[in-house]
């Protein structure tokens, strides 16, 4: 499972740490009053606080401590019952104020840790440094006009979590599953929508290369990238890249980096040599944010189950096996689907069916579980006229196809087609015995010795009774003939 | 007459209706416009406002209504925002910005009747100690020498609040005060200038300057004056989070108390060199009138005093350096066309910023930057940790210190101007309040060999502001201050 560039001087492994900023779901900005809405016209959320006009204050929105502090108690992290904000201070047009305020010295979450699940089916703990509160900046428009550019202060002031996690991935595809694993918790726990075409949800990505055993070397920053395979492909790219400049005798110089995704390469940003100072120092117009232990455990208490948690339940209460249950708790709204299923019914081949021919159903319509033609009630329908037998799997998933067609139920579907399987064992004699006289030739084989013809039998007699047979009679009815 | 009352007396003969509100803001604009020419205390006058507020007090009174400042004319530094009336914090940048909100002091003000007479000067964005800085010229002290026309400055940064009391153009204006900038101006006029504790009265609104010090507090020509300004003024505003959650005592009630049983604090290392005798005197005599009315004079020491003023220049020109960040000419004030975003911000500072502010600008950009950081602003905030002890210790023996309020009276206009460090000498008495957050006031207490006035400082605990009322108040009887500038004398007549 180890990713290894193997260059012209020997291996190389790979050495990834993320910074995630994730905005918070909340009505309203960090330190104002304006909403926090994704898409709305050009500056109709903006506050007097947000464009940082003369005299206005920030005052922090108890609402967003608290999603902060859920997040870190989500990621199993000490939460700081004092920490402090600052001024960044740096110009840029859409910066209103001219400097951001953010926890820079004492972050609100401290040390956490992220599980994550390998398609080897490995678990890694991935170690979080911190999470600090900030308010995001505006956006610069530079489309609208020839010359100008303009200015949308929508999302200035907005807040965002940012999430810094340890050096402690090692390939790609760890960046990746801790990137979806962060997402699912924040989903679960409501705290980020996770959406990253809409930016609500974007990565700074920190790579370096060495050898075994080696210390770190010079790390490049890749910067906003707004989609876990980008950020995925931009890992190789830039690991390949700092490759190629070791081995061919050069120094990888610390410098912020951009993916561009459409030529599957980074560039050089800015170096460190021009990088901003960007003047921190505690913002004179906030105190200390000072939250009491009891308000933590307050919030503790009132959780929601979180993935790990129910991923370790559906293992133990259905007997699902890792991967399966690691996959179905995934998203929320899956694993609630998967409970509606399995209740009452063997957890397993609820799994089963959900994992195999319901995920390809969706997939192949491209729907999702949200707008599924087919509800959990429905499923468990199907799933009970196979377990009483009035259906044989085969059939199933012939009803199961025009369940999500139709969306009718399995029950409606089984009895206009006529479906129900065939358990009259005279029925299934007169079959057999049509079958044997059909094939004389097959039948001298069998006896002969190819006991493989078996199955040619079974298949035949199965054709014959247009799949509904009862697959364990028929099985019982050709041993008998033969 | 009408000009030669307090608040306290218009207010009672607002009530007894010997006198309307109309009446008492025509006389105060007709002051204005006769002397602000010469004076130049005032940015904007807001007349036909100010009228429209007084009819409104008037009816007020007429139904039996009315606030505790309803009919009173007072003055607005131009550094609180003001609801559709321009708010320039004396600088250019910000010479066309109407504001769409209203400072909360204000609208406190505004909630209890006063009438807005208008905005007045100051050192730009409040960065001077004698409103030289300002873009719109600097106000002229209504006092001058005897027997000599220099003009004199009226301190800063709230010159033009100072003088607009000083010289009868309002019964009491607010201010500022970040390192002084009510209490040197109020010696060098002649008034009564008042420094709430840091979170006593709400920023919000408040162009900042540097946030952890400025504080907005009053003026006028009593210490009950600027007790019944600073009971409107006050209280919690949850648009400040560093305003504090208290409640806002009586503080008029408060002038009444005497001193009798107080231990009056006399800090050692106030003595500073090359201090004029004369201040020298008055300050002894200051303590002398405490000591007959009944208070215990106690030596105490403040040992970090003497880097007060250094720490003062690092933590204030930092914070301001971040604060006026805004000022881009990107969405209000001031905006230089250029043909890129760098010479937007270049342009437009340039040509909106004096060079005070753009002094003060380099000076905590410099101490904020990476290489520099602990050497300067950290050391800073360390010194100014052992100089709020000092005051807790010496607050643990005596309930008020008394100092001078400046080192000197008014100066001529021009003077040290060309000396930054002279000019910051100024504060060398005041600014350790301000590192503290602790109240202070300044109370006139004789005249200097030249006539002009010189004042005491008074400064108390944190929040303890009754005390600071109840010192100055006998300190004022005591003085029995009567002196007026001149000038008052042509409208006076």
């Amino acid at each position: 499972m180890s990713y290894i560039i193997e260059g012209a001087t020997g291996p190389w492994e790979l050495v990834i740490g993320l910074e995630v900023h994730a905005q918070i779901v909340s009505n309203a900005k960090l330190f104002s009053g304006a909403s926090a809405e994704y898409g709305a016209e050009p500056n109709s959320q903006v506050s007097f606080i947000d464009a940082g006009f003369p005299g206005m204050l920030p005052v922090i929105n108890r609402a967003c401590v608290a999603q902060a502090v859920r997040t870190g108690l989500g990621l199993q992290a000490e939460i700081n019952l004092v920490s402090r904000f600052d001024r960044k201070n740096y110009f840029y047009a859409d910066l209103p104020q001219g400097y951001q305020i953010s926890q820079f010295a004492h972050p609100i979450v401290g040390k956490g840790v992220v599980e994550i699940l390998l398609e080897s089916g490995e678990t890694r703990h991935i170690g979080v440094t911190r999470l600090h509160l900030e308010q995001d900046a505006g956006k610069s428009l530079h489309d609208q006009d020839p010359a100008l550019s303009f200015i949308d202060l929508n999302r200035a002031g907005v807040a965002l979590m940012e999430i810094v996690s340890e050096p402690d991935m090692r390939t790609p595809e760890e960046a990746g599953a801790y990137l979806r694993k962060l997402r699912t918790i924040m989903r679960y726990l409501g705290t980020c929508d996770g959406n990253m075409e809409e930016g609500s949800m974007r990565a700074d990505v920190n790579v370096s290369v060495r050898k075994a055993g080696e210390e770190f070397r010079t790390r490049c920053e890749i910067k906003n990238v707004n989609s876990v395979r980008f950020v995925m492909h931009a890992i190789e790219a830039e690991a390949q890249r700092q490759v190629a400049v070791w081995e061919s005798g050069q120094v990888v110089r610390q410098e912020t980096r951009l993916y561009d995704p459409a030529r599957g390469e980074t560039r050089s940003m800015r170096s460190k040599e021009d990088a901003h100072d960007y003047r921190y120092f505690p913002d004179p117009d906030l105190l200390p944010l000072v939250i009491d232990q009891a308000w933590v455990d307050g919030l503790f208490a009132a959780l929601p189950e979180l993935p790990d948690a129910k991923k370790a339940r559906f293992m133990s209460a259905y007997g699902l096996p890792s991967y399966d249950a690691g996959v179905l708790v995934m998203e929320q709204a899956t694993a609630d689907f998967y409970e509606a299923v399995a209740q009452g019914r063997d957890g397993k081949i609820a799994a089963n069916w959900m994992l195999g021919d319901f995920f390809a159903g969706l997939n192949r319509m491209g729907r999702s579980i949200a707008d599924s033609p087919v509800s959990a009630e429905g499923l468990g329908g199907l799933l009970d006229l196979l377990a009483d037998a009035t259906i044989n799997g085969r059939i199933a998933k012939e009803v199961m196809e025009a369940m999500m067609e139709t969306g009718e139920s399995a029950g409606a579907i089984v009895e206009a087609k006529g479906l129900r399987q065939v358990t009259d064992t005279g029925a299934i004699d007169a079959a057999v015995d049509s079958v044997l006289a059909a094939n004389p030739d097959k039948l001298a084989e069998y006896k002969a010795g190819k006991e493989k013809l078996f199955g040619f039998f079974v298949g035949q007699v199965m054709k014959a009774m247009a799949g509904k047979g009862n697959p364990a009679l028929v099985n019982d009815a050709i041993r008998k003939k033969l | 007459m009408t000009l030669e009352l307090t608040i306290a007396g218009a207010r009672d003969a607002l009530r007894a209706k010997t006198l309307s509100a109309r009446e008492l803001t025509d006389a105060h604009l007709a002051a204005i416009e006769q002397l602000d020419p010469q004076l130049n205390a005032f940015i904007t006058v807001t007349a036909d406002a100010a009228r429209a507020q007084a009819d409104a007090a008037d009816a007020a009174i007429g139904r039996g209504e009315g606030g505790p400042l309803t009919g009173i004319p007072i003055a607005i530094k131009d550094l609180f925002c003001t609801k559709g009336v321009r708010t320039t914090a004396a600088s250019r940048i910000l010479e066309p910005f109407i504001p769409p909100y209203e400072s909360t002091v204000t609208s406190q003000l505004l909630r209890d009747g006063a009438v807005f007479l208008g905005k007045t000067n100051l050192d730009e964005f409040a960065m001077g100690s004698s409103t030289m800085t300002s873009a719109f010229g600097p106000t002229i002290n209504p006092w001058q020498r005897t027997g000599d026309d220099t003009r004199l400055v009226p301190g800063g940064s709230s010159g033009g609040s100072a003088a607009a009391v000083a010289a009868g153009m309002a019964l009491g204006s607010t201010g500022t005060d970040t390192g002084g900038s009510i209490r040197q101006p109020a010696s060098f006029c002649g008034i009564v200038g008042m420094k709430p504790t840091y979170g006593r009265c709400s920023r919000f609104g408040v162009v900042a300057f540097a946030s952890s010090l400025d504080q907005p507090g009053p003026f006028a020509r009593t210490v009950e004056d600027t007790a019944i300004l600073l009971g409107s003024m006050a209280g919690h505003d949850p648009k400040d989070s560093t305003s504090m959650d208290r409640p806002v005592p009586d503080f008029a009630a408060a002038c009444r108390r005497g001193v009798r049983g107080l231990r009056i604090g006399v800090p050692r290392e106030y003595r500073a060199d090359g201090m004029p005798a004369e201040i020298e005197r008055l300050w002894q005599q200051g303590l002398d009138w405490l000591r007959d009315a009944g208070a215990e004079i106690v030596d105490v020491s403040l040992p970090h005093t003497k880097y007060g003023l250094a720490t003062y220049y690092i933590v204030a020109p930092a914070e301001a350096s971040s604060n006026l960040a805004r000022y881009d000419g990107v969405r209000f004030g001031l905006r230089v066309p250029a043909n890129d975003l760098t010479d937007l911000y270049e342009g437009t500072r340039a040509a909106g910023f004096g060079a005070e502010v753009r002094r003060r600008i380099l000076i905590g950009t410099y101490v904020l930057s990476a290489g520099y950081y602990d050497a300067y602003y950290l050391k800073a905030q360390k010194v100014r940790a052992l100089i709020l002890k000092d005051f807790t210790d010496a607050f643990g023996r005596v309930d008020a210190l008394l100092t001078p309020t400046a080192p000197s009276a008014a100066f001529g206009l021009g003077e040290n101007m060309d000396d930054p460090l002279k000019m910051y000498l100024n504060d060398v008495f005041t600014v350790p309040a301000n590192i503290a957050g602790v109240p202070g006031i300044s109370v006139p207490a004789g005249l200097d060999a030249d006539g002009l006035p010189l004042g005491l400082q008074v400064i108390s605990r944190h929040f303890d502001e009754e005390t600071v009322f109840a010192v100055g108040q006998v300190l004022e009887d005591a003085a029995g201050f009567t002196a007026k500038p001149a000038i008052r004398a042509k409208v006076l007549s």
